[in-house]
């Protein structure tokens, strides 16, 4: 994969790949374009110039949705859960990708569409089982406390088998124990292969789970390569970790 | 207990309920007004559709019922066309008009149907008066053919119940299995977030207007039974203050409530048939209500109070009351 954008004035001239089933790292100073960047690859903005190739194809100014129909699926800075759904009806809006059930099938309960419902329920529930949130199913989502809203909009994000996994700040507003709960959940995730890029605030989670960081700063790209590189890179080190920063 | 919650199954006790009222029931002024009821509670499910479970206000079904009144009306009275071909060509007159109004309101986020539709309700409502050789313009359109079944004319008030209810038992039917579907729970998701609902591959602009023109056809399918079941149709019936009664029925009786539509269409109803005040000051009751109820509850009466309820239980585990 490869994602290249430019012109566009919060992120400059940026360019750089994705790999298949890297965790990659988004990490740089508040303002510095990481949500931005996000919001390109997902197609909630469009490049003023530039490309976003996504499995050999470029998927920039496309609508969000059609993005996500071809398996990029995302996290919010600010979660942005289903409040008035339950937390099983969350996880099963991530199937939508994936189903295909439509207006007649559904107002008729013909059996293919019965079919599909029980298998989509199925999968969430597996969804829910990974991230520990089965024993709250039936609760509508906006009552979950901020950790367990975090961990709902994985599994939801999950629950659609992407083949690309962005998770914007997943980590902010944990506390440590849920924090270092959800280090090993992307270390299992990235030990089945699947592809993520993330960007994370928590320096020591990042450097524990991505393999791969990109640093950005101004909106350009400052450095790029593995945790144990980047943390000894003299301008990252300037611009962003801060000289007493220890790794 | 599998008994007890096999007998509390409210497709049974629907049924029984209707069966119960058709058998107790030996009045036509009763029957007529249960008619109504019947009537009401298909526009209100159908708007409930639109605005309790996906969010989007329209101020026009008022409308669209309209257009389902007296498409069967005209066809029926001044061309003598069956009224069960007369049905159909008002859902779809009434579809092809949502699918107008739809495409270009839903585009846009934010309060663009209210206003489309608020405008769209305006116009029809004009053209029911000025279109006189069609409509009979002010004073009315007369001579509404009655439908008939197998032969069989549904010619009187008690009649018409066995048509209207067990129809309305269907669209509950098909209404609840919509909710909850893989398309009712886009719908409701595209409601809460719809960066949210997008970001899962939901197309929420080709969701919402398919819930809006569906919603519609309801309102359509209301107004053919309307016509048929009074005879007579006039514009006043399809004004915007119907269009706000409707909304306010759809609040009383709970956003996102396939049941609450059935309790706010039939208390909003009955209430003005036993309150001869509510009729001199029956837009400031309906507004008054509604800010009412929009202001504290902004999910409805009944589902408002279900969530207080709820959230009392979960609080202890910590969680959050939703920002609504």
């Amino acid at each position: 994969m490869t994602l290249s954008f430019g012109g566009l004035a919060a992120l400059t001239e940026l360019s750089f790949a994705v790999p298949r089933g890297i965790v990659k790292a988004v990490i740089g100073p508040n303002g510095a374009g990481k949500t931005t960047l996000f919001n390109l690859i997902t197609g909630f903005l469009t490049p003023d110039r530039g490309q976003i190739i996504f499995r050999g194809e470029a998927i920039q100014g496309r609508p969000a949705y059609a993005v996500a129909m071809r398996g990029i699926a995302r996290t919010f800075q600010l979660v942005q859960l289903f409040d008035h759904m339950t937390v099983l009806e969350n996880v099963m809006v991530g199937r939508h990708r994936l189903t295909r059930a439509g207006l007649f099938g559904s107002i008729l309960r013909l059996p293919a569409m019965r079919r599909e419902e029980a298998a989509i329920e199925a999968r969430a529930w597996e969804a829910l089982e990974f991230v520990g949130l089965a024993g709250r199913a039936h609760q509508p989502a906006g009552f979950l406390p901020l950790g367990l809203k975090r961990l709902l909009e994985i599994a939801r994000a999950l629950a659609s088998e992407p083949r690309l996994l962005l998770l914007d700040e997943p980590a902010s507003g944990l506390d440590q124990i849920e924090s270092d709960r959800l280090g090993e959940m992307i270390l299992a995730l990235r030990s089945q292969g699947l592809t993520i890029l993330l960007v994370e605030h928590d320096m020591s989670l990042t450097m524990e789970v991505a393999e791969e960081i990109v640093v950005l700063n101004y909106g350009q790209l400052l450095a790029e390569g593995p945790p144990r590189a980047i943390q000894k890179h003299p301008e990252v080190i300037a611009a962003y970790l801060g000289s007493d920063w220890q790794g | 207990m599998n008994l007890r919650r096999r007998l509390l199954n409210p497709w049974l006790i629907f049924t029984l309920g209707v069966a119960l009222v058709r058998l107790s029931v030996a009045n036509d002024y009763y029957f007529t007004l249960l008619n109504i009821i019947g009537i009401n509670t298909l526009l209100v499910v159908g708007l409930n559709l639109l605005l309790g479970y996906a969010g989007q206000i329209s101020l026009g079904h008022a409308a669209f019922f309209g257009l389902g009144a007296y498409t069967s009306g005209i066809l029926t009275a001044t061309y003598g066309v069956s009224p069960w071909l007369a049905l159909p060509a008002g859902l779809v007159v009434a579809g092809v008009a949502a699918v107008l109004v739809g495409v270009p309101a839903l585009k846009l986020r934010g309060y663009y149907l209210a206003m489309a539709t608020l405008g769209f309700g305006i116009i029809v409502y004009i053209v029911f008066n000025q279109a006189q050789v069609l409509t009979g313009g002010p004073s009315g359109l007369s001579g509404i053919s009655s439908l008939s079944l197998f032969g069989f004319p549904l010619d009187s008030p008690e009649r018409l119940f066995l048509l209207i209810w067990p129809v309305l038992g269907v669209i509950l039917l098909l209404s609840a299995n919509l909710v909850d579907s893989r398309l009712g729970r886009a719908l409701r998701a595209l409601h809460d977030s719809e960066a949210a609902a997008q970001s899962l591959g939901v197309n929420t602009s080709r969701a919402k207007l398919l819930v809006f023109v569906w919603s519609a056809l309801y309102a359509a399918l209301a107004g053919s039974l309307y016509a048929h079941t009074l005879k007579f149709i006039e514009p006043t019936t399809f004004n915007f203050m119907f269009s706000i009664k409707l909304v306010t029925m759809v609040v009383v009786g709970g956003m996102a409530s396939v049941w609450g539509s059935l309790l706010g269409a039939a208390v909003l109803t009955i209430l003005p048939e036993l309150l001869t005040v509510f009729h001199d000051y029956e837009v400031l009751i309906f507004g008054a209500i509604l800010m009412v109820v929009i202001i504290f509850l902004p999910r409805g009466l009944v589902r408002g109070i279900l969530d207080l309820w709820e959230f009392r239980r979960y609080k202890k585990e910590g969680g959050t009351f939703p920002v609504s």
